[in-house]
């Protein structure tokens, strides 16, 4: 197959601690057969190579920040056939969305000694709050398989076989002790997405919601059972509002212990 | 007559959004900017009203290349805060953890980054095509460093097994005994890679560098030490900011790090080879002597061999780590809070990562100062652009934009880490 009729990927960054992309490189036994189906053709971490749009896929990593990133990520939309956004801060504004709940301008004077040289929006927020995406794959950070299982669907023209169920299913089929019955330690588990296989109560604490809510979860709930944990309301403020605080279940939970 | 304006708008083969400007006229280099255009995240004013132990998975997000710097540094800082000392078997399955990142990410730097350039190739899927053994041998490396981050921090990006205190679940023997057979092989195969890597062409460029480490007396640096340069300093962490400050300048996002009353500092493994080359284990040692490299390395183009001397270092210090590792009984430390300011400072594989926290009674974060490595470097790397440049006017605008990009890429910057970070453009008038 010549190289010009291979699917042409891009990958974009914005805001974000270049971790998701990372993982593109870290499938070390599938990368050099992802190079080969297709054509790499925008990874500036990876490569110097720059080849012009239309892209047939481009993976978006990181959150809206600055107003010309606001601007950017409608350049890459129209460029692209499907846009899939991957890990927490693109779906969900990820751990610099904590300045949603403050005020971004005391943010810059603690970091920053001249301020007036820093551009930022009030809000960091997920990029489909700004274009229309076509797959959000969840995760701090993605799950390097289900990012070749994504991609994989994709190339293919079939749905991608990423559940939506929670950590909890992952547990009872690991054949883990549930942490939170047996040692009393907060899980978010019951409210979080699957994708990372259980590791947090495998290695025997409590999940911390890396893959953002499920479908369907019952927040106020597990916050009650918390309660009963002896957790205090800013223990389960804090709990709820970590790597996807802004995302909307996460979010109001968080907002009910202020 | 030169004059001419070289630009690179979005640098490639780093982590992270950096630009390069570079404007010569008259055949005198007049502008030099090194911008860090990543957008600022406000990690430091986030981890206010944050609890103590959270703190290694908060800051591990400043960076998805070397999260495990930022979980030791965190955590070493809030552990002296407590009074709290982290010693023998968990103290060692730290070691074998940052090895494992050192592993990664070199291998990750030096092959799939840097060495293309060398080689004059625009990345590692086209240098794969003429080299595909060197390539495939660099990915199974790698992978050996992420299985070492898989097997102790739970996955290989953002770990989630450390802890202040020590881990939530430490391995058995037996577990680790199965990293021995693939950690044999990468320590061979870093040996030879040292060999390769000594046999490329580098440009010229020599610069009187200020060596920022830090230094311990048992051992090559990871998590622990005081912190010294090859000019006099030598200092307990608690002095940092009184030897250190950190500058705001308009064109980046990343503050810049210098000695007070002097200038700028190179951290990273120049340095940490330079001030500790005492220390190197014997195979590491042993590599760097057979392959000519001095004890102190002033070309910064020849990292890249200082960084496979290191590969060897990680390989030789896990394999012996696994060695000797007894399972303690409890894997961590019980760790109460108590007010106060500490500091932690551990050796990211890009140079040194500076923590300070103060925290109250109730173990609730009141102030952070992070300094990552990459934004205490880029004066350095603005230094040697502008020398770089100015000796090598009668370069093509071609060449002399690559091997610009390439002196960047010598410090394996990590720009998301350092704004908490890079775009070239070279103008010539």
């Amino acid at each position: 197959m010549s190289p010009i009729k291979k699917p042409k990927l891009a990958v974009w960054k914005f805001a974000s601690c270049d971790g998701c992309q990372l993982s593109l490189l870290d499938c070390e036994d599938e990368l050099l057969a992802i190079a080969d189906a297709v054509h790499i053709a925008n990874f500036p971490e990876a490569s110097r190579a720059v080849a012009k749009g239309p892209y047939d896929i481009s993976l978006v990593e990181g959150s809206i920040t600055t107003p010309h990133d606001a601007e950017r990520i409608h350049k890459i939309r129209r460029s692209s056939k499907f846009l899939i956004t991957i890990g927490a801060c693109a779906t969900s504004g990820g751990i610099q969305a904590l300045r949603n709940f403050k005020d971004v301008n005391d943010f810059i004077s603690i970091v920053y000694a001249n301020p007036e040289y820093i551009e930022t929006l009030n809000k960091s927020t997920p990029i489909a709050d700004h274009v229309f995406v076509d797959f959000e794959l969840r995760g701090c950070p993605i799950n390097k398989y289900q990012l070749v299982e994504v991609l994989n669907a994709y190339l293919n023209g079939r749905k991608p076989n990423i559940p939506q169920y929670s950590v909890c299913v992952e547990c009872k089929r690991k054949g883990n002790v549930c942490v939170m019955v047996a040692t009393g330690a907060p899980c978010l588990g019951p409210v979080t997405q699957a994708g990372c296989g259980a590791i947090c109560p495998t290695y025997q604490r409590g999940c911390f919601g890396c893959f953002g809510p499920k479908e369907t979860p019952n927040t106020s709930s597990l916050a009650d059972w918390y309660k009963n944990l002896k957790l205090s309301e800013d223990d389960i403020m804090r709990y709820f509002r970590s790597f996807n605080a802004f995302a909307e279940p996460f979010r109001k939970e968080s907002e009910a212990h202020e | 007559m030169n004059n001419r304006v070289i630009k690179v708008d979005y640098l490639a083969r780093v982590e992270g959004e950096g630009q390069l400007l570079v404007k010569i006229k008259n055949d005198a280099v007049t502008d030099v900017k090194f911008s860090i255009i990543e957008p600022p995240r406000f990690f430091e004013a986030f981890l206010r009203g944050r609890h103590f132990t959270e703190a290694p998975d908060i800051t591990a997000r400043i960076c998805g290349i070397c999260p495990v710097a930022y979980q030791m540094s965190s955590c070493h800082a809030m552990e002296s805060i407590c009074g709290v000392k982290v010693d023998g078997a968990l103290r060692e399955l730290r070691r074998l953890l940052y090895c494992g990142e050192w592993i990664e990410s070199h291998a990750l730097h030096v092959f799939m980054l840097h060495a293309p350039d060398f080689l004059g190739y625009e990345d590692s899927i086209q240098m794969a095509k003429d080299h595909p053994d060197l390539v495939k041998n660099a990915l199974k490396l790698k992978k050996i460093g992420n299985e070492i981050m898989i097997l102790l921090g739970g996955r290989e990006i953002h770990p989630i097994n450390p802890k202040v205190g020590g881990f939530y679940k430490v391995p058995t023997k037996k577990q680790l005994q199965g990293l021995v057979e693939p950690l044999k092989w990468a320590l061979d195969f870093a040996i030879e890679s040292v060999k390769i890597m000594a046999g490329l062409e580098f440009p010229e460029l020599e610069r009187d560098y200020e060596f920022v480490s830090l230094r311990h007396p048992d051992e090559y640096p990871l998590c622990e030490g005081d912190i010294v340069s090859n000019k006099g300093i030598d200092i307990e962490l608690s002095k940092f900011f009184d030897y250190f400050e950190e500058q705001h300048v308009p064109h980046s996002t990343s503050l810049h790090a210098v000695v007070k009353d002097r200038d700028d500092y190179l951290t990273g493994p120049m340095a940490r080879y330079a001030n500790n080359y005492d220390k190197l284990t014997p195979k590491a040692k042993k590599a760097a002597e057979d392959a000519g490299l001095p004890k102190v390395v002033l070309n910064p183009f020849k990292s890249i061999i200082v960084r496979a001397v290191e590969m060897v270092f990680a390989c030789e210090e896990a394999l012996r780590v696994v060695d000797e590792y007894k399972m303690p009984d409890k894997a961590y430390v019980e760790v109460k809070s108590k007010a106060g300011v500490g500091f932690g400072c551990s050796e990211a594989p890009r140079g040194i990562c500076f923590h300070r926290y103060e925290i109250d009674d109730g173990g609730i974060i009141k102030d952070a100062r992070i300094l990552a490595p990459t934004s205490q470097n880029q004066k350095a790397i603005e230094k040697d652009l502008r020398q770089f440049v100015e000796n090598h006017l009668d370069l093509s605008h071609e060449k002399m934009t690559w091997q610009c990009e390439q002196a960047i890429r010598n410090y394996d910057p990590c720009i998301s880490c350092s704004c908490h970070f890079l775009n070239l453009q070279i103008e010539r008038e």
